[in-house]
């Protein structure tokens, strides 16, 4: 009796499941949005359900449909793993009638959808995830790099730093796309601007213990520790740095700084750092207006990946608006073409290249002092111009904008 | 002086270092070899009960104001009663059956105690302060020791010689382990066997709880601690012989020395260094360094 209802209950949540999937799979007469991140892993609080909740404000905004089509949306995690964004991506496109694949965090799966979309001709913006390649050496027709890129975090925090005079640099750094991209992309701005690079240490995605990586740092005698990683890892560097007096000795940089992280580690152990960031909470009404809306959804501020996401979503749904078709072609055609003006972006571009051009922020942030409560962490020390953050069209290597 | 390129400064502070990681890796791995050596059962839910631990202390100290010392105490309490729990109303049913069983289900707790601590925190994590007296360093000469970690190599190594002094050397450790071989033959003796296995349980699993708060003030904590650590500490009882006391308390050591190294001369090869060892060990000693072939 007691096994029958087992196999009962585990029969209805298969049923459960297969009744979701069924339903997803009613296309061809709707919109389809899907989206692709981190949901549980070490980047799931910059990007993940914050992420797709703001993509489904943006849907909501437009009313539930576009063109007299209604649009769905669909979400899935892929575990920081690329070939499951991949063979998600690929079922998506084939089976499930996805038109436009947002990428969340994670440079190496960001690459990898970018791979399929291109192969399946459907839209693909990357939002959380930062490696330049996405619109140099590996651009696509079909990709659109929303937010943030290497290349800017590069010349915003570091060229800053270099200039006020730190000019040697030793970099901890993340060992997979994004971190290696990031490490060689801001030693080329250390050296053009008259610095050296003393060595970096590699290490794995969420490692365990930084102290040892530090001392081999901190042995180096440079003058800045850049800190080419992100999320949790950048965390545990930063404490760990404290804890060994390292923040004595050496300035720290953290090329790619979210404010949850500040959060996370309080002004006390922040104040001070410099970051680059695209989008803040506190910067203006409409950012202000917008963050409220997510706050009372999400109970936390959006970061520049969520803000990010909205944006990207209400562009491209405009875009189909536009040409009154989901072809991805005729989509990209339009969103190429049209200016970005919201509460993300002024004057953004989207370039050849698939690269969304827009004016970065260098923040520093604030002290104990300073803070007037949870949140209020960054001023603005400068305006970043878009056309000098981005790669430019001389360093290109894209095949799309020669 | 220099050893194979490195100066001996560095090398002195990175085997320091490694004994400090060594020391979290052997409290975990001393609870698993105790609960495998005792009851037979693979605690997958080691690494997530760890995370309880530093969670625990997180919530005692920024929540109801208490102090570390307090919560030190206390959270390996509340994650060792949560042990009795799962033991008594879970696990306990499924001694009889294939190991695979036992794994299941704790593997199972470890996902429902992340998924509970992830929605109520999130990911990014959360802070606790160093407690005041452990605060600041020591200059050593050849490096600076935070004070803290310091504290953590003494704390990790009373308690795991404790543990095997317990198990090994006294007569309660005699019947714990007598029960293990021949229940039946025990309580005929007078002795309630099934109330010591939970126990037994809920003591190794207090030992995550316990490493966990010891690890809070100096990693961030998150739902995700645990299962970024729990590979490595399997792999670290697997070298030491499956349910070796001993085994479990010098292989965590000399692991976490093992992996500091390799940190100055290939850190790309950090990961995988422990299970490199894992792979040579088990072709030369099947049983583990300190295993006893069962037959």
């Amino acid at each position: 009796m007691k096994r029958t209802a087992i196999a009962s209950a585990a029969l209805a949540a298969a049923t459960v499941v297969v009744a979701n999937h069924a339903s997803a799979q009613v296309s061809g007469d709707t919109i389809k949005i899907g989206m692709i991140t981190d949901l549980s892993g070490v980047y799931a609080d910059i990007d993940g359900n914050g992420g797709a909740e703001a993509v489904r404000m943006a849907i909501a905004d437009m009313g539930g449909a576009v063109a007299g089509k209604r649009i769905q949306f669909v979400v899935a995690d892929h575990q920081n793993k690329p070939d499951i964004a991949a063979s998600k991506a690929r079922e998506w496109f084939d089976q499930q009638g996805v038109d436009m694949l947002i990428g969340g965090t994670n440079s190496g799966a960001s690459l990898a959808m970018a791979k399929v979309a291109r192969e399946k001709k459907k839209v693909f913006i990357a939002i959380g995830s930062g490696t330049a390649q996405l619109t140099n050496e590996q651009c696509s027709p079909y990709t659109v790099h929303y937010a943030y890129d290497t290349v800017a975090l590069a010349r915003g925090t570091c060229a800053t730093m270099v200039k006020q005079g730190g000019k040697s640099w030793y970099f901890l750094t993340a060992d997979y796309a994004f971190g290696q991209s990031l490490e060689k992309d801001t030693g080329e701005v250390i050296k053009a601007n008259g610095g050296t690079v003393l060595g970096s240490v590699k290490h794995p995605l969420s490692a365990s213990d930084f102290s040892s990586f530090l001392l081999q740092a901190q042995a180096s005698k440079a003058q800045v520790l850049g800190l080419a990683n992100a999320g949790g890892d950048f965390i545990n560097a930063v404490k760990a740095a404290n804890e060994f007096g390292l923040t004595k000795k050496m300035k720290v940089a953290g090329l790619l700084v979210f404010i949850n992280d500040i959060h996370t580690l309080g002004l006390n152990t922040t104040q001070g750092l410099y970051l680059t960031d695209g989008w803040y909470w506190d910067m203006n009404d409409a950012t202000r207006a917008w963050a409220k809306r997510y706050m009372a959804k999400m109970k936390k501020q959006p970061s520049m990946l969520q803000a990010a996401d909205y944006s990207a979503a209400t562009n491209y749904l405009n875009a189909v608006k536009a040409v009154g078709s989901d072809d991805a072609d005729k989509v990209m055609a339009q969103l190429k073409k049209t200016r970005i003006n919201d509460m993300f972006a002024k004057n953004g571009e989207i370039r050849p290249d698939g690269r969304m051009v827009y004016d970065m922020y260098l923040m520093q942030v604030k002290t104990p002092k300073e803070s007037k409560g949870p949140w209020d962490y960054y001023k603005v020390v400068a305006t970043i111009p878009g056309a000098q953050a981005y790669t430019t069209k001389l360093e290109t290597k894209c095949a799309l904008w020669k | 002086m220099d050893i194979f390129g490195v100066p001996l400064q560095a090398m002195l502070s990175q085997l320091l270092l490694g004994l400090v990681n060594g020391s979290f890796y052997a409290m975990l791995s001393l609870g698993l070899a105790v609960i495998f050596g005792l009851l037979n059962v693979i605690n997958f839910s080691h690494g997530a009960l760890y995370m309880a631990g530093a969670f625990a202390a997180f919530i005692g100290v920024s929540s109801f104001g208490l102090n570390y010392w307090l919560m030190l105490l206390l959270a390996p309490l509340v994650v060792g009663a949560f042990g009795v729990l799962v033991e008594t109303s879970m696990l306990r049913r499924l001694y009889q059956l294939d190991h695979l069983y036992g794994l299941l289900l704790t593997f199972g707790i470890t996902l429902l105690l992340e998924g509970v601590f992830r929605s109520f925190y999130g990911v990014s994590g959360q802070t606790l302060e160093v407690p005041e007296s452990l605060a600041g360093a020591t200059d050593l000469g050849f490096m600076i020791l935070p004070n803290y970690r310091a504290w953590v190599v003494l704390a990790s190594l009373a308690v795991c010689l404790a543990t095997w002094f317990v198990i090994e050397k006294t007569s309660l450790g005699a019947l714990l382990r007598a029960g293990t071989e021949n229940a039946r033959l025990v309580e005929a003796f007078g002795v309630n066997v099934p109330r010591m296995v939970t126990l037994t349980y809920g003591f190794g699993v207090a030992l995550a709880g316990f490493a966990g708060v010891l690890a809070a003030p100096v990693i961030n904590v998150t739902p995700l601690m645990g299962s970024n650590l729990i590979i490595v500490v399997f792999a670290v009882v697997v070298i030491g012989g499956m349910g070796s006391i001993l085994g479990a308390i010098v292989t965590g050591l000399a692991l976490g020395v093992i992996e500091g190294l390799t940190r100055v001369y290939y850190p790309e090869a950090s990961e995988v260094v422990v299970f490199v060892v894992m792979v040579i060990v088990l072709l030369l000693r099947p049983a583990g360094l300190f295993g006893r072939e069962r037959t």
